[in-house]
């Protein structure tokens, strides 16, 4: 149909349904759909954006390219040690605080008390891959704005936490190694030293990560005033971790819901103040990780000079069967509040355990704030939010 | 003046058949797409890093399936994403290979029994061509699988058409 | 806040919607609530000063066998730093429970993903459709009584 001057002004907006699309759309809108394979998804993650030339209207996310049917194993191994391995293969980024969670709730189960090494030991390997995890998602994020090098600076200190990790259980990346009441082997007689060793050499390392990437002025005009996210808002889409530290609220489940022994260390919580912009957009989410990796040095050192002595597996139960109960139970991961409900019905075998996972909730919150930013914000936010998929889709 | 002057006996002539030549080109700059899925995205990322490196046998990672020669499907293979898996492969132009990465795209991995979601291996939609087993597995075991591609493309010839 | 006291506030407002209350010998003290009366407990816990529930930590949904479904909400307070559950029971013929999703945005995803894996139908969810699985997949895989299928899109599922 040929444009005529009466159909040019015709004021009269029509709305197109588009087979396979979730709203109907605007003339003037255009979708674009960030695929499930795409080099800043962070993994595979449809993203449904609609915009208005380069601003985006609305974004929809599409998720469960990942889903793995966790929450099925669980129900059908026949112990509940034997779900270990799968909790590890949910935020593969940070596998040992995934155990240390289910270790935690079943031992509050089964009215279980660890001995006090393997808290010590516990608290330093949780910490370690919270750097781990942190390291990637600042070397990630920066590839994504469009700096490499951090990537490789972020990825051969990594090497270093990764190469400690292998000496005690074997594994690099998906470990098995905190067990319902102990851990699965005890650390090499040259773990403090090692451990010690990491800490004088990271320390000035974090600077250099300022240094490259923090306060680069094109970094800061990326992030600084995007996806600004309130506190109030924040709270009530249930979000945590960095991204409600980044908000300005002062709420760590390490001290304000204490588990393990996180109670006898000196250390504190980093918030987003909005140094280079508002409080709570991307480049306060960003700062809080990198302050956390700091605070997270503070704890180790501290915990690595009294590792008492004992046996790592003394307390580890035979035969779990629990009485019939249900309980709850979060504790703090890099990426937020990782909860596991779990239901005990008598027999060996959980009767259903439900995992919240902190980046599912955290990615609910992706179409409220970044509605009216641009194309390359999402990317932006999406970055700063830190989203693992194996933990969204479980 | 360059990398072979001078170096050879017989007046810098060099004798080979084409297929050798064409198959030294081939497996010295395998282009893979940049398909991470789950953890073993993260050993293959840690792969590509500066520890140890890709890049000094001529991997490099695209973004599209259009410029690459390799996909290496790292990860879980859903029902939901096996489509998509389907439609990159029949988007990647020939010569294109495919390794499969770890033990959830090798067979289905450790969800096996009771994964009502999980494609028991990524070869019931493509044909794969290299296996590296591991949960995940080691850089050094990709590397290898990397080096069996490129002792595959090595044997190759242009008489022989590639099937699919 | 004690459990008790939270548990006696809500009787006294809400004396026939809550059907049960369990403070001792559990480990989560819990109060079960009708399927029908649910969003307005939510309001009441939310926006009450001295209980001021303003974070929804967790809210799964539970096929307990012979044909009863159920939903759990875990909730907790930021600013008291006390937590609470609520349960509500349905069953598998009429499985429909208010969603809470108007007052604690963090139940959206969540009610989809129960929705997904279960099969309860949230009343007065803005967008209720499958989240984890593809539109078109049949069945509530989380159920006890769910079966594998032997082909999906032409793809053999089991092993």
């Amino acid at each position: 149909m040929e444009a005529t001057l009466t159909s040019l002004n015709d004021t009269t907006r029509r709305q197109v349904l588009i087979p396979g699309f979730s709203r109907p759309l605007e003339e003037h809108e255009m979708v674009i759909n960030m695929g499930p394979q795409h080099p800043s998804t962070h993994g595979v993650l449809r993203l449904e954006l609609i915009v208005d030339g380069e601003i985006v209207v609305d974004v929809i996310p599409h998720i469960g390219y990942l889903h793995r049917c966790f929450e099925k194993h669980c129900e059908h191994m026949t112990n509940y040690q034997q779900v270990i391995p799968y909790c590890d293969r949910m935020d593969y980024v940070a596998a040992m605080n995934n155990d240390h969670g289910y270790a935690v709730a079943c031992e509050k189960l089964l009215k279980i008390k660890v001995p006090e090494r393997v808290e010590y030991i516990r608290v330093i390997m949780a910490e370690l891959q919270r750097i781990a995890s942190h390291l990637i998602a600042i070397g990630t994020y920066g590839m994504d704005i469009g700096a490499f090098t951090p990537f490789l600076y972020c990825f051969r200190d990594r090497e270093r936490i990764l190469d400690i990790f292998e000496q005690t259980c074997g594994a690099r990346l998906l470990y098995n190694y905190i067990w319902i009441g102990g851990l699965s082997h005890d650390v090499p007689s040259d773990f403090q030293q090692k451990v010690k060793d990491f800490c004088k050499y990271f320390r000035p390392n974090i600077k250099e990560v300022n240094d490259l990437l923090s306060y680069n002025k094109i970094f800061v005009e990326r992030t600084a005033n995007v996806g600004v996210l309130p506190a109030d808002v924040a709270i009530n889409y249930g979000a945590s971790g960095p991204v409600l530290r980044g908000s300005g609220v002062k709420w760590d489940l390490r001290k304000n819901d204490p588990y393990s022994i996180y109670d006898r260390f000196d250390w504190e919580i980093p918030v987003g103040t909005g140094k280079m912009g508002t409080v709570g957009d991307c480049w306060d989410r960003y700062m809080v990780r990198v302050n956390e990796m700091e605070q997270s040095l503070r704890i180790i050192e501290q915990a690595v000079e009294n590792i008492p002595a004992g046996d790592v597996q003394s307390a580890v139960p035979k035969r779990i069967r629990p009485d019939t109960a249900d309980l709850y139970v979060r504790t703090e991961t890099p990426k937020g509040e990782l909860g596991y409900y779990i239901m005990a019905d008598g027999t060996t075998s959980p009767y259903r355990v439900k995992v919240k996972g902190p980046c599912f909730v955290n990615l609910s919150l992706l179409p409220a704030i970044s509605r009216g930013s641009m194309i390359s914000d999402v990317i932006a936010i999406l970055g700063s939010i830190d989203i693992v998929l194996g933990e969204v889709d479980r | 003046m360059g990398l072979l002057d001078q170096k050879f006996e017989n007046g810098n002539i060099i004798i080979t058949t084409a297929d050798n030549l064409l198959n030294w080109a081939r497996l010295s700059s395998i282009w893979g797409m940049q398909f991470g899925l789950a953890c073993c995205a993260i050993e293959m990322m840690a792969t590509g890093a500066s520890h140890y490196d890709t890049d000094r046998f001529g991997v490099f990672f695209r973004g599209t399936p259009r410029q690459s020669d390799v996909m290496i499907v790292a990860g879980t293979v859903t029902l939901k994403m096996a489509s998509r898996i389907k439609t990159l492969y029949d988007q990647m132009s020939e010569p294109r290979y495919v390794i499969s990465m770890g033990s959830c795209s090798n067979c289905g991995g450790p969800y096996w029994e009771h994964g009502y979601h999980v494609l028991k291996g990524v070869d019931r939609i493509i044909p794969v061509d290299v296996y590296v087993p591991g949960c995940p597995p080691r850089p050094e075991a990709l590397i290898e699988g990397i080096m069996k591609l490129q002792e595959k493309i090595r044997n190759e010839s242009l008489a022989k058409k590639k099937t699919a | 806040m004690i459990p008790q006291e939270i548990a006696d506030n809500l009787k006294a407002k809400f004396a026939d919607a809550i059907l049960d209350v369990k403070l001792d010998g559990v480990i989560d003290p819990y109060a079960r609530v009708a399927p029908g009366k649910i969003k307005d407990v939510a309001v009441f816990m939310r926006d009450q000063e001295n209980m001021a529930f303003d974070y929804l930590m967790c809210l799964s949904g539970v096929d307990y066998t012979g044909g009863k479904l159920g939903v759990v909400y875990h909730l907790s307070s930021m600013k008291w730093n006390h937590k609470f559950t609520l349960k509500v029971d349905v069953t598998v013929e009429n499985s429909h429970v208010q969603s809470v999703e108007s007052v604690w945005k963090t139940a959206n995803w969540h009610e989809r993903e129960a929705f997904d894996m279960i099969g309860i139908v949230f009343d007065g969810h803005p967008d209720l459709r499958r989240i984890l699985l593809p539109d078109d997949w049949e069945g509530y895989p989380l159920r006890k009584d769910y079966k594998v299928p032997e082909y999906y899109n032409g793809m053999k599922v089991p092993y």
